[in-house]
Formats: C-alpha cells, structure tokens, sequence
C-alpha cells in the first residue's frame, strides 16, 4: 500500500527519507535536531545566568529550542500526487451522515482535518471548534441523548486521547455511542523525533479499550473504509457504546493508490437489529407480573427513544403497575399516576427491572456508617418471596476491569437483551397471559396508584415550599423559577449537575424524551458543561430551547466550552447552582471528622479545608461573558431571580448563550 | 441459596437484626438523661450563637442553611422535633447522620443551635405559592 521509500542505511537510521509523503516530515526532522542543539545551549545558558544574578525574573525568557517552536516556519511540503488518503477518509464518513464533529485541532490529524474543511466542505461532519478533548466527546454524549445519532470526535495522539478518557468512560457507563478517531504516527522509521514521538504509541487504543465497545488501528485505507462502518455499527448496536478508531497520520498524508488494481471501497452501513429476550424467558416474566400481587416497574436506561417511553406505559397501564424511573434517560411521564418513587421498593412481590445501571443498589441499601469493620451496612429492602426479573442489554458487554456492572445481585429470570426491543413481545405476553379474574385486582391496584400519586405530589409541593425565601436561595425556589420562565417554550432540560435535591424531577412535568436526557452515567465530574453545549446542539436544529441546571464545580473542570457555544452560536440557558464547593467532598470529610470525633478543620472557608470553592468567589458570570456569553450575577437574593430569568430566556431565544451566577443552598 | 445470595452473611445479618433493638434503647435511654439537661441549655440558648454553631459544625452541609433539608439530609425547621429527641438522635446516630459527640459539640453548643432552629418561621403555605402550582 505505502510508497516503497528509498531505503535509510542502517548506519543513519534518522537519514530523511526522499519520498514524497514523509518530504515534510523529514524537514522537521532536521529542523528538530537543530532544536535539540538550541536547547541544549538555551538551558546551559539559563542555568548560567541564574547563577550569576540572585534577582532573576519571575519568567525567565524563552530558550531558543522555545522561539523556533513558537516562530519557526513551516517548511513547505512536497505536492503528493492524486487523491489523498484523508479525502478519501472524508468520502468514508460522509455516507454515515455525522452531522458535526466537536475536536480540539492537533498535528496528528492535520490531514483529515483539512480534508474536512476544505474538502468535504466543513459540512456532515462540521467541525466544532473545542478546547478540549473531554469537552468533545461530552458533547457528543449529550447531542446523541438528544439527537439519536452518534457524533464523532477526533484526538490528539496519546495526550490528547488522554484528555478524553474520564468523558469516554462517561459514555461507556451511560451506553452512549461516541466515534472517537484519534491521530497516531505509527511508524518509527520516519516518524520526527520530539514531539510528535511523544504523542504516537504503539497500541494507541489500549488506554481506552477497557471501557470502548470497540477499536482497530487500520492500516491501509480499505482497512479505515472497512473498520470505521464497523466501528460505526458496533456502536450503534444497543447496547450503544463508545468506539475508538485510530488514523495513521502517514495514512491519511498519502496519495490513494490500486491495490490489484482496484481502488478502496466503502462499505454500505446496515444496521444490526437490537438483541430481543428469549421468547420462553419473556412467557415466565409476563406469568411472575400477571400472578403477582404488588408487582413493580423499575426502570433506568429503558427508553433508548421516544417510542420506548410509549411501550412502557401500555405495559404499567395494561397491569396498572406502578413504575419507579431511576433518570438515567426519561422512561415514563413524571404526571402518571402510575409513577412512584423508590420507597415501593419494599412492598413489591414482583420486580420487573429494565436496563437498570445497578440492581444490587436498586433492592439493597447501604449505609456509609462504619459498622461490620468499617465497610458499612448492608440489608435488602425485598420482601422474603419476591421475584426479580431483569431485562438488561449491558449484561452483553461485561467486562472485567471497570466496576461499572457494579455488584452482583441474583435474578430469578434474567434477560440479557434490550428491554426497548423487548417490551413488545412482553406486552402480548402479558395479555395472553391475562385472565378474567384479574381484572377487580388490577382495577384496585389503580385505584391506590391514584391516591398515592396525588399524596406524593402534595408532600412534595409542601417541602419545596420550606425556606422558599431563604438567601442564598434554596434549590426548589432555582428550579421552579428557572421552569416558570420556560414553561411556555418547548423546553428541554439538557443537564442538571450538581444535586438539586432531585427537585426537576419531582416537580417539573416531565412527559415527553427530550425533557430529561439524563446523567453522566459514570458520575465523572465536568460532563454537565459540555454535554449541555453538544444537546443544545442537537435541540438548535430541532427549534427547541435548552436549560441546564449547572454547578460550579463541574463547570471548572473544562469551562471553554463555554467560548464554543458562543463560537458557533448555540443557544443554551445555562443557570448556576452555585453553592461554591465540591458539597459531596465537602460532607464526606466532615462525616469522617464526626466518625473520628474530632472537629473538622474549615480553615476560613465554609466547608472542610480543600472541599470550598471561596476566597475568593468564582465570578461565573464574568467568566461567561469573557467568553462571548451574555451573564448576569451574582445573584443571591430569591427575589431577584424571576426578573434575571426572563432576561436571559429572550436572549436565548435571539439565538444566544445565557448564564445566570445564582447562589444557592447546597442541595 | 437464592436468599442468601442476595443479602449478607448470615452472622452479620443475625447483628443487623438485634441492632435495631439496641440502638432503640440506648437512643431512649438517652433521650431520658438529656431531657433535664438539653431543657435547662434550652433556657439560657441563644439562636444568634447557634446560627453560627449551625454553620461551624456542619449542619448546614446536609440540612441546609436554614435547617430546610434536601436529598442529603432531614428537615429540621420550621417546627423541629423536641430537643430532647434531637440531642438523643445525634449523640447515638448510626445512620446515614455521624454522631455527634459533647467533645466536638457541647451541650450548650447544642442548645444554642436548638434555639436557632426554633426561631426560624414557619414557611409559606405551598398552596399560597403560584410556581408550585401553575405547572402547566
């Protein structure tokens, strides 16, 4: 496939090689070795002046090796003849239809990056200028909850796929597909040295692979052709997960050339059909639900679209079972009477659990109190004789390292499939196994459901309304002035970081699938920013007006996001709770004081010495309009909110970005 | 097998369940002792301390500035329960709530801090409040 190179004697292996593909490279390959020299005289020269002058500046000056990096010209490039490899790349992803690909720019993929500007046109995929790899793949993780459709994102070698692990895991934990393509100059022989051997390894991948569903490190371009529609289906298969494909930078730079004389083809993309339960599996799961006295819906990541939101109500509603909706996607109407909370956990005689991320901690309680050595309680909330059923896709990719199949919990009939997929045949199942006598215990079962639902929602109403007035502003008052505001609008909370006491949930009428599009999946801190900016993404083009929830902890990790919504002018509401700590560090050091029993050391903060984020105070909102949003705060008065509110809803509805800094109660 | 899989081990379940019987007991125990002393604290308290007792301590983190509760911790005003069952509570926790022993807060600490719960008023009738309501 590669241009035969002239061989390099084996005396001077580092000789630039004078094939055109690696022309440029071996220029800098010279350049470089000059660096080094600089370098070496730059650093002595440093050490030498600080030795004579005691009074040296804080910065000292740049080294020479430092001014070439920074100011040197790029040597011009040989012209390589006929079509290049990353044009043909780009021809590959076009016929998926990835609508934007979200990257921060690196050398290591200079050449399909410009074959994607220039080339396919900055269209399908349009690049989305980042600042960070995490941000990249956060965004595509919160665009696919929205939108449906996978994003593909593009990393550095090495130090920049390092930058996108804690998000990749993210997406592995939440069952996202993300197409991660990372740049990697693999061959040793003509790689330049320094840097850019820094940033290329041998098994690119092996850092991600423990939580990717899926990677190959293609070699030629039919192999990219063949293994980026495999990585594409792989990741689209429920259960959905990241991919990671790795480009050869010499790949993408060389020309496309026959093999037997055929050029490289592209492989159509057919989807696979998503995994259904055993049909006899299926049979004892509607028997155990139709005998069942008090039988229970629990439901996690079961709604992969909007029609399995559908499917699982025809199923509560045909039993009248009640259903409890864990939120890692929105899987049933907050309004149905039928939806209950986790305290019926207890009551249950059947539990029907559908894709849920941890079973274990559905039907068992923990208590971080230090009894049994240390390691806390421990007891199950089942009745003696209850039966569990599960319907879990994830069950398919376990794997060993990662503890994200968190702990093992024994299952009376347990379907490793896709509940979406099965909840059809589970519903005809159900109706055949129907029969007459059932019918006054199903018609009571709904009658309860009622009363309970409309008791739930009053005791709810009544603890919102607790400290209503408070300052700094209590966390239900934030929410439901920030739905008050948008109520109107075809609304879509896109994050809700930092713990609001759950509050949109039990609050805010959720009905349809773009209202909740869940968590992060692996808890890893710094999603809610970025994955807000990618659904808002997704809900510009679909005309509906996003809001996140979003807590200043989380925004610090990679807050240039923020300059990339105002960059490509994605409209989102982003309104802050800002208790101005990492609150969950914060009560579990004062927990550990208490258990100790000795005061907890606050030094002059609020909280527990390195758990606030005060002394001084984030100014969120200068920060934001630093970065071409329109911000207001800090505001720490309940008063002041509703007005602050309506401000910023018409700015998002002009087609901007829009942050209010609210202080607020810490949960 | 099947029931034994999915809880703990059967020695540690045995403790479990006596546990709650012991813990009933002491909390009762000492929610007897403490009434005559958390009554006399309560006398002399002062809510202006306690706020700042309310802060230093800890409490705010999981209850709330203002004792209002959330997901990580109870409410406690307005109305709070007797001090008596509040100095018990805290004293003996083995939940999800630390304890909280006289050498990290004094009884007068803990009265103070009382004295500033009961200060706090009532909230607004939820009824009264047009953004729990108008959800439509």
């Amino acid at each position: 496939m590669k241009d035969e190179p002239k061989q390099a004697t084996p005396s001077t292996p580092n000789s630039a090689p004078t094939f055109a593909r690696r022309q440029f490279l071996g220029n800098v390959v010279a350049g470089s070795a000059a660096g080094v020299v600089a370098a070496t005289t730059g650093a002595a020269a440093a050490a030498a002046d600080s030795t004579q002058d005691a009074k040296k500046p804080s910065a000292l000056p740049p080294s020479l090796r430092g001014i070439a990096n920074e100011s040197g010209e790029v040597p011009d490039m040989g012209r390589v003849g006929g079509v290049a490899g990353s044009d043909f790349m780009v021809d590959v992803i076009k016929t998926l239809d990835i609508k934007y690909t979200p990257t921060n720019c690196a050398s290591s993929f200079r050449a399909i990056h410009e074959s994607l500007i220039d080339y396919g046109q900055n269209t399908a995929p349009e690049y989305i200028s980042c600042m960070h790899e995490e941000s990249g793949v956060a965004m595509a993780h919160g665009y696919f909850k929205i939108a449906g459709k996978p994003l593909m994102t593009i990393c550095h070698g090495t130090v920049g796929l390092m930058h996108a692990t804690m998000g990749i895991y993210n997406a592995w934990c939440d069952r996202v597909p993300v197409i991660i393509v990372g740049g990697n100059d693999t061959d040793s022989a003509y790689r330049p040295p320094m840097v850019p051997t820094y940033h290329a390894a041998q098994d690119i991948n092996a850092i991600v692979r423990d939580y990717t569903k899926w990677d190959d490190a293609p070699v030629s371009l039919q192999h990219f052709a063949n293994s980026f529609v495999r990585a594409y289906k792989v990741a689209m298969t429920p259960p959905y997960g990241p991919v990671a494909i790795s480009l050869d930078l010499g790949l993408q730079q060389e020309p496309v050339h026959k093999k037997g004389g055929v050029l490289p083809s592209i492989p159509r993309y057919i989807p696979s059909s998503p995994p259904q339960g055993d049909s006899g599996a299926v049979r004892e799961a509607a028997r155990l639900l139709v005998q069942a006295q008090n039988p229970l819906i629990i439901a996690d990541r079961c709604a992969r679209t909007p029609k399995g939101i559908e499917l699982l109500i025809q199923l509560a509603e045909l039993l009248q079972v009640q259903v409890v909706d864990q939120g890692s996607r929105m899987n049933f109407p907050r309004t149905h009477y039928l939806s209950t909370s986790a305290q019926a956990v207890g009551q249950a005689d059947v539990i029907l659990g559908l894709e849920l991320s941890d079973f274990w901690g559905t039907v068992n309680t923990y208590t971080d109190n230090g009894e049994y050595e240390g390691v806390g309680t421990q007891s199950s909330k089942l009745q003696p004789q209850a039966k569990l059923i599960s319907i879990n896709s994830a069950d398919l990719i376990t794997k060993a390292n990662y503890q994200d199949f968190q702990k093992f919990q024994v299952i009376d009939v347990q379907m490793p499939a896709d509940a979406e997929a099965t909840l059809p045949a589970l519903i005809e199942a159900v109706r055949q196994a129907l029969t007459p006598d059932k019918k006054d215990v199903i018609a009571k079962r709904a009658e309860r459901a009622k009363k309970a639902f409309a008791a739930d929602f009053a005791k709810t109403q009544a603890a919102a309304a607790v400290a209503w007035n408070a300052s700094p502003i209590s966390t239900a008052r934030l929410v439901m002035e920030t739905f008050n505001a948008i109520k109107h609008l075809d609304w879509s909370l896109v994050a809700s970081e930092g713990n609001v006491s759950n509050w949109p949930n039990r609050l805010w009428p959720m009905e349809k699938a773009h209202h909740w599009i869940g968590r992060s999946g692996g808890f890893g801190v710094g999603y809610g920013a970025p994955a807000s900016v990618g659904a808002a993404l997704a809900n510009r083009d679909l005309g509906r007006f996003s809001v996140s929830i979003q807590s200043d902890g989380d925004l610090m990790y990679a807050p240039g996001v923020l300059w990339t919504a105002a960059h490509h002018k994605i409209p989102l509401l982003s309104v802050m709770h800002n208790n101005r700590g990492w609150h969950q560090e914060l009560m579990h050091v004062q927990r550990m004081a208490d258990f100790r029993n000795r005061r907890v050391n606050l030094g002059q903060d609020m909280g527990p010495i390195g758990t606030s984020i005060q002394n001084p105070d984030i100014q969120y909102h200068e920060l934001a309009k630093s970065m071409g949003w329109w911000a207001k705060g800090p505001i720490t008065r309940p008063e002041d909110l509703g007005p602050a509110l309506k401000e910023a809803v018409e700015v998002v509805k002009s087609g901007h970005p829009a942050l209010l800094n609210v202080w607020t109660q810490p949960r | 097998m099947l029931i034994l899989n999915r809880s703990i081990s059967p020695s540690k379940a045995l403790l479990r369940n006596k546990k709650p019987a012991i813990r009933s007991y002491v909390a009762c125990l000492s929610a007897s002792i403490l009434l005559l002393f958390s009554t006399q604290n309560a006398l002399a308290a002062s809510a202006e301390k306690g706020r700042e007792n309310f802060m230093k301590n800890g409490c705010w983190q999981c209850h709330g500035t203002w004792g209002q509760g959330g997901s990580a911790g109870l409410k406690l005003a307005p109305n709070p329960k007797p001090l008596a069952y509040i100095s018990a509570f805290i004293r003996n926790s083995n939940g999800p709530m630390p304890p909280y022993t006289t050498k990290v807060l004094s009884e007068e600490d803990l009265g103070d801090i009382y004295a500033f719960l009961q200060s706090i008023p009532a909230s607004p009738d939820p009824k009264t409040i047009p953004l729990l309501n108008d959800l439509k």
